[in-house]
């Protein structure tokens, strides 16, 4: 089964291991390796890339490594993509971040 | 495991490997010190390449990389003319206590007199070196340097993070971990602060990663943003790319900002997590945290580096298994494990650390074996320096 590893305890997001496809199943890891979710994406997502592991608010802090790496700028719901388009840097817009890459 | 087997200098300081340094003050001399060197077991010749000053910066470089524990006997291998003379250097090296021999080309007959006078004292050290024996000591003797370069999807998610795991253990069990790399820091200057030990070693972070922006803004590059490949990659934002490269120096508080400027060269003075303020760039960047006294470095590439060090052991750790199994003979630890899941963060952590305190021990690396000394000082323009305000 397709894996995406919690970087830390904390986490809300997981990364994807490999490339997976929207309804796949999944297998979310714990730092110590223990499976915390077994969950299908709803959208295809590749490596590299996070899913959520659990329904988030507008606004609410996206946690990864234990440490906040922005907001969520609409709801994401379990077993979503984020990136750009969900997600803006507490330091940073994203859309300028966008423009700029 | 928290003991490691070494070598006690008579500074108290505790070397992992026994090299014989033959420093060139300057890369004039730097082709007979390396012929030299190439002569003895156990030597190697490093240099400068910044000209003809006694750039504090270079001069700090120098004698601390003679001062590190790893090294047990020293030749001083001077041209004759240059600002950054033997003398110089011998003096901040004298109070080590370990052999230290000076050679001047112009004073002591040309090339091959000198080669061959050099020759005859390495030797001498070299049998002397060969009877000193390794003792256990804790590792509060022990200082890790970890660095990243060639990074790619993969070192953010699996080989940092587990290096960072090992640090984690290696200052729980009383040792110091050293990164650098500032402009790496950018996006996670409120989170570094946040773990530093007070409010001090807080504004020094700040200021540290200002500096290095400055720097780059002055060039006519904006640091805070990522590249289009960061964002293809899966990074979202400066904070998450960031925050992937700082994991490879674990979780712990944070010392305090060890300053390399023209006025101060600062080592670890007490166990824990340092920050250095001093480069990206991959061999300076390890040469600078060795001369700060690390004694063994762990060195994080998704892509697949290959470089070694003068006078310390270099871990390479890759969280990339292709390039694991493409560049087999340069990764010592194949953190790749992490993505399948046969592995997991903590196990991989775990291995990383008992690899440190192996090749503490003697065992070598994979670049020690096949004989790489990369050596690269690190230096800064003064008059950038002076223009920008930082001295």
């Amino acid at each position: 089964m397709k894996k995406a590893i919690q970087l830390d305890m904390a986490d809300n997001v997981a990364t994807m291991t490999l490339d997976v496809i929207k309804g796949e199943e999944v297998e979310v890891l714990s730092p110590q390796g223990k499976v915390i979710l077994r969950t299908k994406p709803v959208e295809n997502i590749i490596f590299g890339h996070k899913i959520s592991l659990k329904n988030i608010k507008t606004r609410e802090n996206i946690i990864k490594y234990g440490e906040i790496l922005g907001v969520a700028s609409q709801p994401i719901k379990l077993g979503e993509w984020v990136h750009t388009h969900n997600l803006e840097s507490g330091r940073l817009p994203t859309s300028k971040l966008e423009e700029n890459a | 495991m928290t003991d490691f087997y070494g070598y006690l200098r008579p500074d108290g300081s505790v070397g992992v490997r026994n090299h014989l340094l033959v420093i060139a003050p300057i890369d004039c001399s730097y082709e007979p010190a390396k012929q030299v060197a190439s002569r003895v077991e156990g030597a190697v010749a490093v240099t400068q390449f910044h000209g003809c000053r006694a750039d504090p910066m270079l001069v700090n470089t120098l004698i601390g990389t003679g001062l590190n524990p790893n090294v047990a006997g020293i030749l001083l291998y001077g041209l004759g003319c240059e600002v950054l003379t033997n003398d110089i250097l011998m003096e901040g090296l004298k109070d080590s206590g370990k052999p230290i021999a000076s050679i001047v080309i112009q004073e002591d007959g040309g090339t091959i007199k000198s080669m061959e006078k050099g020759v005859r004292v390495l030797q001498k050290m070299a049998q002397e070196v060969g009877a000193l024996k390794r003792e256990s000591f804790p590792l509060s003797e022990l200082t890790l340097a970890v660095e990243c370069g060639g990074s790619d999807a993969t070192s953010g998610l699996a080989a940092n993070p587990a290096v960072g795991v090992a640090a984690d253990k290696i200052i729980e069990a009383g040792g110091k971990v050293i990164f650098t790399e500032p402009q790496e820091m950018i996006g996670t200057q409120h989170i570094l602060a946040r773990r530093s030990v007070n409010d001090q070693v807080a504004k020094d972070i700040y200021k540290m990663i200002e500096h290095q922006e400055a720097r780059l803004s002055a060039m006519g590059q904006d640091s805070r943003y990522m590249s289009k490949g960061n964002i293809d990659g899966g990074l979202t934002t400066i904070e998450e790319k960031s925050l992937g490269a700082i994991r490879k120096g674990g979780t712990k508080p944070v010392q305090g900002v060890l300053w390399n400027t023209f006025d101060r060269f600062d080592k670890p003075d007490k166990p824990g997590l340092w920050l250095q303020d001093g480069t990206g760039w991959d061999v300076p960047s390890v040469t600078h945290m060795v001369a700060a006294g690390a004694q063994v470095v762990c060195f994080t590439s998704g892509r697949g580096s290959t470089t070694g060090h003068a006078i310390a052991p270099v871990i390479k750790v890759t969280g990339n298994p292709q390039t694991y199994r493409n560049l087999e003979d340069n990764m010592d630890i194949n953190a790749g494990t992490i993505l399948d899941g046969s592995e997991s963060l903590h196990q991989v952590g775990e291995k990383i650390y008992n690899e440190v305190l192996n090749v503490a021990s003697g065992k070598k690396t994979k670049a020690e074996a096949l004989g790489f000394h990369d050596y690269v000082v690190f230096g800064r323009s003064m008059a950038t320096e002076k223009l920008l305000g930082h001295c």
